[in-house]
């Protein structure tokens, strides 16, 4: 699809609720924070919800846009689409495909959103079909098994194999087998997102900090994961508004460009935490993201050096590794070493990464709130503001099917 | 840890393993399981082997048969677990889930055993055991080879 200049997508609005530790949020359902996301992030962006003509969103998500369009009283839904790119790989796709609708003018105003409550529903450390738990947690069950990737778990539940962390750990074991990866090296990301959270305030661990002895003196859940490789399990809600440039220049806010979006896997990249274990070593231990890469960077005509500050999806820090080689910020196997050069600290880094806190510090919104921090940087409001920033890379997760922005202003 | 007391202080009857729901695609790998036989997929045209059973060839869309695996292989990747609050996997802590390079070319996901988890490394040679967990289902289990 062709596009004119004015009607490149932009985006114009951020918003978001509180964001609590699992469990912390009972006076609101999931669906009412939605709501209340998209209604804050129209408001930022100076619209009113009679402009808004489309909704969306991405694989997972319980709170379905043909709801809010009701009951958020849109004059007319002209958009609707769900990303099938699962839970966290989906994020950069849901706003890719909102850009996609507005610049062939299928819609004007397009709010893309994310609630997510683990308190409310089950724990994903607890594996599929968990539940919040009083008392010991139950395995999940596979009787139950209704979809294509319930029946993957045939192959996984009978060993005790049905949380992330398991499933990625042994993706960093062989990583750290043939690249001499580290713990040092992993918990570098902890420590410097963590640092970068205690500046927001809207940061879950915000108030927590982390040094690496604190991180290498915590347990080992799915080694060579400790706890504070993995993200936090919390309740909240984000949005984010993308309407034409055209559109943008009559709003208050300074407009965020989409210069680039890809989504997508290599040939025999699946979903799920069996779908992936017999792909070569070269995919096994990447993040995936590589044919991802090459097309992001094709398309906006930048390149990894042309960043500015990076927001990576961060569901577990070795991860993260795998994705900065995957973008080209490094060599393969290099992440590491990458990393512990202090390349992703604000706000001397050669790429300040994860300025909010990411998911390992600030909240787990499935990665939509990285495409929030991302607009932050652009506009300049970031609580760890990268300097006259121009260039944000957004990616979503690693390890499954996904997808990538490039944010920045002409 | 309040976890881990209130592990020593249950008292229920153990809980087996999870069993395997066999689909379209894998009943016949499950039901040779049950029968204390590993098998792995063949393409009729290309050759190619695979693993989890599916429909088509993964390399060429070919048509697939099941062919009896020696049941030997090497750890590809593992991870020992330290923290699952579910039974009965919390009663086994620490365990091994590792990823198994079968001769034949698969990968297969499953728990080493018979093997002290500080001592596993990738590389090691391993070989299949057989389990029984439930009417129409077995699992291949490994431990160091002998």
């Amino acid at each position: 699809m062709g596009r004119t200049d004015a009607r490149r997508a932009c985006l114009v609005g951020i918003g978001e609720t509180r964001y609590a530790k699992w469990g912390g949020i009972t006076d609101r359902s999931e669906y009412q924070l939605a709501v209340e996301a998209i209604v804050a992030a129209v408001a930022d962006a100076g619209l009113s919800m009679d402009d808004v003509d489309g909704l969306a969103s991405f694989a997972d998500d319980r709170n379905e846009a043909t709801f809010a369009a009701a009951d958020l009283g849109l004059p007319e839904l002209r958009y609707a689409t769900m990303s099938w790119l699962p839970g966290g790989g989906g994020a950069c796709a849901a706003i890719a495909n909102a850009a996609m609708a507005v610049e062939t003018g299928a819609a004007d105003v397009v709010v893309v959103y994310r609630s997510l409550c683990q308190g409310q529903f089950h724990r994903f450390g607890q594996g599929p079909g968990g539940r919040a738990p009083k008392g010991p947690a139950r395995v999940p069950g596979i009787r139950k098994a209704r979809t294509l990737l319930d029946a993957h778990l045939a192959f996984t539940m009978p060993f005790g194999m049905f949380s992330p962390p398991i499933a990625y750990a042994m993706v960093l074991q062989r990583h750290m087998h043939l690249f001499g990866t580290t713990h040092e090296q992993m918990g570098e990301v902890a420590v410097t997102t963590r640092a970068h959270a205690a500046r927001n305030p809207r940061a879950v661990m915000g108030g927590r900090a982390m040094t690496m002895d604190d991180y290498l003196g915590s347990r080992f859940v799915s080694e060579p994961f400790r706890l504070y490789d993995c993200c936090l399990e919390t309740d909240g809600a984000c949005a984010v508004v993308v309407t034409s440039h055209e559109r943008a220049l009559d709003l208050a806010r300074t407009p965020v460009e989409v210069l680039g979006s890809a989504q997508g896997a290599p040939r025999g990249f699946g979903h799920g935490q069996y779908a992936n274990v017999g792909m070569p070593d070269d995919d096994y231990t990447s993040a995936g993201a590589r044919t991802v890469a090459d097309r992001l960077w094709a398309r906006s005509g930048l390149g990894p050096a042309d960043i500015d500050v990076a927001e990576v999806y961060d569901h577990f820090t070795g991860l993260v590794l795998l994705s900065l080689e995957d973008f080209g910020f490094c060599a393969r196997g290099e992440g590491g070493p990458y990393a512990a050069s202090g390349a992703l600290a604000w706000p001397d880094g050669a790429l300040p990464m994860n300025t909010h806190g990411g998911s390992l510090s600030e909240a787990y919104i499935h990665g939509l709130n990285h495409v929030v921090e991302g607009v932050r940087q652009i506009r300049g409001d970031s609580t760890c503001q990268v300097e006259g920033a121009e260039t944000c890379l957004v990616t979503s997760a690693a390890g499954v099917p996904t997808s990538a922005l490039v944010l920045g202003r002409r | 840890m309040s976890d881990a007391s209130s592990a020593q202080t249950d008292e229920r009857p153990a809980k087996p393993r999870p069993a395997p729901i066999p689909d379209h695609d894998s009943a016949p790998y499950w039901k040779a399981l049950h029968e204390g036989r590993l098998l792995v997929q063949k393409c009729l045209d290309c050759n190619e082997f695979q693993l989890y059973p599916r429909d088509r060839c993964l390399a060429c869309r070919g048509p697939v048969a099941f062919v009896e695996a020696s049941g030997r292989g090497t750890i590809y990747s593992f991870t020992v677990i330290r923290q699952n609050y579910a039974r009965p996997f919390r009663d086994w802590i620490p365990y091994v889930v590792a990823l198994v390079d079968l001769e034949e070319g698969p990968r297969l996901m499953s728990n080493l055993v018979e093997c002290d988890p500080d001592a596993v490394q990738v590389g090691m040679a391993v070989e299949a055991r057989f389990e029984v967990v439930s009417d129409d289902a077995g699992i291949a289990l490994f431990a160091p080879a002998k």
